[in-house]
């Protein structure tokens, strides 16, 4: 399940379109995943507050948020531009993997919330790919 | 046994009795077949599903995508016993249909999608929540009578 042309021309153009409200994605992305997922928590614990509107939480969504749209840049060499953030996720936070994907489904349900009409099948599909291939480009350090 | 809190019931009963199940239904499974195109295995006598304009407007999926998501009815009429409440359906999904499972989650994330769209910022991290667990309950009921 690689990116095609055609998916990776689907990503581009709607995150161009997105990205202006990228902060707010990443943020209510973040939010959501903590709340219907309470197990992520556990990599937060040094957080004093993980309410949905708190500061380490929206501070958070941006840094996820910007991340992404640098992945969407270099969408061409994923594993390349997540070298760095792969080795800090494998060797510092040891997440587990198996959260990107938690967080990928919570960064869908926001966009169907925030663009309904923009969030077409095609573009649920072509951005579930690009997610996934972001997440296996965080996992390339792990072992 | 599954633990509903008033709120929990609540939130689930206003979702539901504010769906257009003619809408919502067609699109879900639409979006599934779409999204997730090995999917489609399970329909090859719907006729022409060769690409998202030919899904999008196929009648049968459509009627298939109503009749799913009315199926959601019964446990919503039975919250408590969710799992007995889908055995024979589960049997059915085993031995007749011979749908892997695994596939229940994909048609449950893209109907939480379809919802989140739906419903917009109304579908808050609370809501999502109790709507995902939902879903998860009765997914896990409908993969029970497996063997």
């Amino acid at each position: 399940m690689s990116l095609s042309a055609k998916d990776k021309e689907i990503v581009k153009a709607f995150w161009a379109k997105v990205s202006g409200r990228a902060d707010n994605i990443g943020g209510d992305a973040v939010a959501r995943m903590l709340t219907v997922y309470p197990q992520t928590k556990t990599y937060f614990s040094h957080w004093k507050d993980l309410s949905p509107s708190s500061a380490p939480v929206r501070k958070h969504g941006g840094m996820v948020a910007a991340t992404i749209t640098d992945a969407v840049n270099k969408i061409d060499d994923l594993a390349g531009s997540l070298l760095t953030l792969s080795e800090l996720h494998a060797f510092t936070l040891r997440v587990d993997p198996a959260n990107f994907k938690i967080l990928a489904q919570n960064i869908l349900v926001v966009l169907a919330t925030m663009f309904p009409v923009d969030f077409t099948s095609e573009v649920h599909m072509a951005l579930d790919k690009f997610l996934a291939a972001l997440a296996r480009a965080l996992s390339v350090k792990y072992r | 046994m599954v633990e509903w809190s008033e709120n929990e019931r609540s939130i689930i009963s206003n979702i539901f009795s504010n769906l257009d199940y003619n809408d919502i239904g067609p699109k879900a499974l639409v979006r599934c077949l779409i999204v997730y195109p090995w999917t489609q295995r399970y329909f090859t006598s719907f006729g022409n599903l060769y690409n998202a304009e030919a899904i999008s407007t196929n009648p049968k999926v459509a009627a298939h995508g109503i009749k799913v998501l009315h199926g959601l009815d019964r446990a919503l009429k039975n919250m408590d016993n969710i799992k007995a409440t889908y055995a024979e359906l589960s049997v059915l999904h085993s031995e007749k249909l011979h749908v892997d499972p695994d596939n229940f989650k994909l048609l449950s994330d893209c109907l939480t999608i379809v919802v989140a769209g739906k419903l917009g910022s109304a579908f808050t991290p609370e809501i999502q929540a109790t709507f995902q667990k939902f879903l998860a309950v009765v997914v896990s009921a409908l993969g029970k009578q497996y063997h």
